[in-house]
């Protein structure tokens, strides 16, 4: 673990590098290699008339800034969660984040005719929303207290119920189920940057309330009398990082689908180095998950090319060495 | 088990009517249990898509004739309907003692990557020896993977002990690994391999004749008892590392036993039946609200629940979308889940 403050800051820098590395090679390197002169052109005089050009500004522009934010997004929501629910398991979609965007997808495509990405978009969100404001009022306790142990179960049965319900339906509608195969199945390609924009504002704010939570979440790793202590009651300290849980997770399942191990495996790998206080745990997750889901995504394109290996798979194959050592590494 | 009752007599001091009255309590659930499962049973061999009759079936039962109800009641849903017990069984007793073990409600035989071990054997199989080899050696391949996977996380989570925080660790990072290379060969596989994979992942009992049946039966038989044997230990443990040692437990011995029973029993369980894991996530906590603490009450109960979900989950499998036979893995959590959250809302003012 990195002790010294210097050195947990010489951390972050060479995360932030690795991130703008790993950006770069996103964007120049794929099917069509785009080399440095052309990339730098684009930039400063967008030419719509040169294919390269075109790939780089409706291809793999978005494709680099959705896996970042979405990496990041993803790895700081599984931190929360991971303290809110004391729970090394949890994970966003403990949350029923991801079984309720799933089962809303399901249902705007083969229920109602919604097709174009911005409407998925819109359902996904909608049903990560939904399914989380149920898990949180099923979990709460008499006097409005969320226990982690509740907050979990309630997360499982939740998760479960979406999940069957999808799955019902998938089988009435096989043909819904080719189109929403997609999406499941956890992809940062083809998306455009005009989807991302209605959601940028979700993530900033999410962004500032974890900024302002920090020390309220190191708090809560020592109990829940600790924060009484900072002035503000647990419960509505949990509420506000839980908001910032499904504001972050909720926008990237509508973003990229189902994307797992990011939200559960990065915290455990940034806590291994930076340790457990949030002010260095959250910046950390963000950039390891950042640059974790940009590599995976750039190596998935050449793995089996031309055929795209599902980002989610290259993640997991790329973290997993390290995530082991760092678990072995740990002191019991 | 006696000695578990006297145990948590010595922890919280209850008087001798309380501990009567929760015997009794508990000993018509277990009843109660047992008289549903019976009553399903009987249910599930009635049903189907051959038009048969309740009196029909038992009279078939009783007395095998040559006729068509015989070999359907025997020779077809018979089988099929015990291994949905055993699996359910085992499941969820496997289940009952990782997140008893680990002390942690997410726990389930994923976490030590008995399934994902399993699935990633089995996909292995199809795609590699699909074409050349039997279907029959599927479950053996799925069991070696269990196994394999299962000794693999303990041999990378070893440092001269086994702590469980560790142990979950490298066993979530170990399946997530696992899974990908299964989602990466089903994507390279050809379509009908693919097919295959997926129904296996999903959970299906379809087909079961009665050498899988006799196939599962073993590991039930001897793990359970070992499992109950161990109870004590179990509560022991519940308590601390440092109260189970002063109570005279050799915690490494313990954990190990427990641990092999319940890759035992989940990876057989998973090499019969396929990924209906979410069986031995669900199904202990459906139990432990219904009968409270301690493992050695735990253990019958989660065992019954399992069985009861994973018999409805492939009963609807069977009849719901006829003539279609659904893979049971889709029901189960649509069986489990809605009782469970009615669970969860009655109990919100009693427990946790």
């Amino acid at each position: 673990m990195l002790n010294q403050r210097t050195s947990r800051v010489v951390g972050l820098l060479l995360g932030l590098m690795l991130v703008a590395a790993a950006f770069v090679a996103s964007v120049m390197l794929g099917t069509t290699e785009i080399a440095w002169p052309t990339f730098l052109e684009a930039l400063l005089h967008y030419d719509s008339s040169r294919v390269a050009h075109i790939i780089l500004f409706t291809e793999r522009l978005p494709r680099a800034v959705i896996a970042a934010l979405v990496g990041a997004s993803l790895a700081i929501a599984g931190a929360l969660m991971q303290t809110l629910t004391r729970n090394p398991l949890a994970s966003p979609s403990i949350l029923g984040i991801n079984a309720g965007a799933m089962f809303f997808v399901v249902i705007a495509v083969s229920l109602l005719p919604l097709h174009a990405p911005a409407e998925v978009v819109g359902a996904a969100l909608l049903g990560a929303v939904v399914a989380a404001c149920l898990v949180v009022v099923l979990s709460r306790g008499r006097h409005g207290e969320l226990s982690p142990l509740r907050v979990v179960l309630a997360g499982v049965a939740v998760t479960a119920m979406f999940v069957s319900f999808s799955q019902g339906l998938l089988i009435i509608d096989r043909q819904g189920f080719e189109s929403v195969l997609y999406w499941l199945a956890g992809s940062v390609s083809g998306r455009e940057l005009s989807l991302v924009v209605p959601l940028l504002p979700l993530f900033a704010g999410a962004l500032l309330l974890c900024a302002l939570l920090v020390r309220h979440a190191n708090a809560l790793l020592l109990g829940d009398d600790m924060v009484k202590g900072l002035g503000i009651r647990a419960g509505t300290i949990k509420l506000l990082l839980g908001l910032a849980v499904i504001l972050l997770a909720g926008s990237s399942v509508a973003l990229a689908g189902m994307i797992g191990f990011v939200g559960l495996i990065v915290p455990h790998m940034a806590r291994g180095l930076f340790g457990v206080d949030h002010r260095w745990l959250l910046p950390a997750c963000a950039l390891l998950g950042a640059s974790l889901l940009l590599l995976a995504d750039v190596a998935s394109r050449f793995l089996m090319a031309p055929q795209d290996v599902p980002v989610g798979v290259m993640t997991a194959l790329i973290g997993t060495p390290f995530f082991i050592h760092l678990a072995r590494r740990k002191s019991a | 088990m006696t000695h578990s009752p006297s145990l948590n007599h010595h922890l919280t001091p209850t008087s001798d009517a309380t501990a009567e009255a929760g015997r009794a309590r508990y000993a018509s659930l277990l009843g109660l249990l047992g008289v549903v499962l019976l009553a399903s049973m009987g249910l599930s061999l009635s049903l189907g898509s051959f038009p048969t009759s309740f009196v029909e079936v038992l009279h078939s039962l009783a007395a095998p004739q040559d006729s068509d109800i015989a070999f359907i009641v025997w020779e077809l849903r018979l089988p099929r309907l015990l291994l949905a017990v055993l699996v359910g069984a085992a499941l969820a007793v496997a289940g009952a003692i990782l997140q008893s073990m680990v002390r942690n409600p997410l726990a389930s035989p994923d976490v030590i990557g008995i399934t994902s071990g399993a699935a990633l054997a089995a996909v292995a199989f199809l795609a590699l020896f699909g074409t050349t080899l039997s279907i029959h050696w599927l479950p053996a391949a799925a069991l070696a993977g269990a196994l394999l996977a299962a000794l693999l996380v303990f041999l990378l989570a070893w440092k001269g002990s086994v702590a469980p925080s560790r142990l979950v660790l490298v066993g979530i990072g170990l399946s997530a690994a696992m899974g990908a290379v299964t989602t990466l060969l089903i994507v390279i596989s050809d379509d009908a391999a693919a097919m295959t994979a997926y129904v296996w992942l999903t959970g299906s009992l379809y087909a079961t004749q009665w050498p899988d049946v006799l196939g599962m039966l073993p590991w039930l038989l001897v793990a359970v008892p070992l499992c109950l044997v161990y109870a004590r230990h179990m509560d022991a443990m519940a308590l601390g590392d440092a109260v189970a040692q002063g109570l005279g437990v050799n915690l490494l011995r313990s954990r190990l036993v427990l641990m092999a029973c319940s890759v035992a029993l989940a990876g057989a369980a998973v090499a019969f039946a396929g990924g209906l894991s979410f069986v031995g996530l669900i199904a202990p906590h459906i139990a432990s609200r219904l009968v409270g603490r301690g493992f050695a009450r735990l253990v019958p109960a989660a065992a019954l629940v399992g069985a009861l979900i994973v018999l409805y989950a492939d009963l609807l499998g069977r009849v719901a979308f006829l003539p279609k036979d659904l893979p049971a893995g889709i029901f189960v959590s649509g069986v489990g889940a809605p009782f469970f959250v009615y669970l969860l809302h009655r109990t919100r003012y009693h427990r946790g």
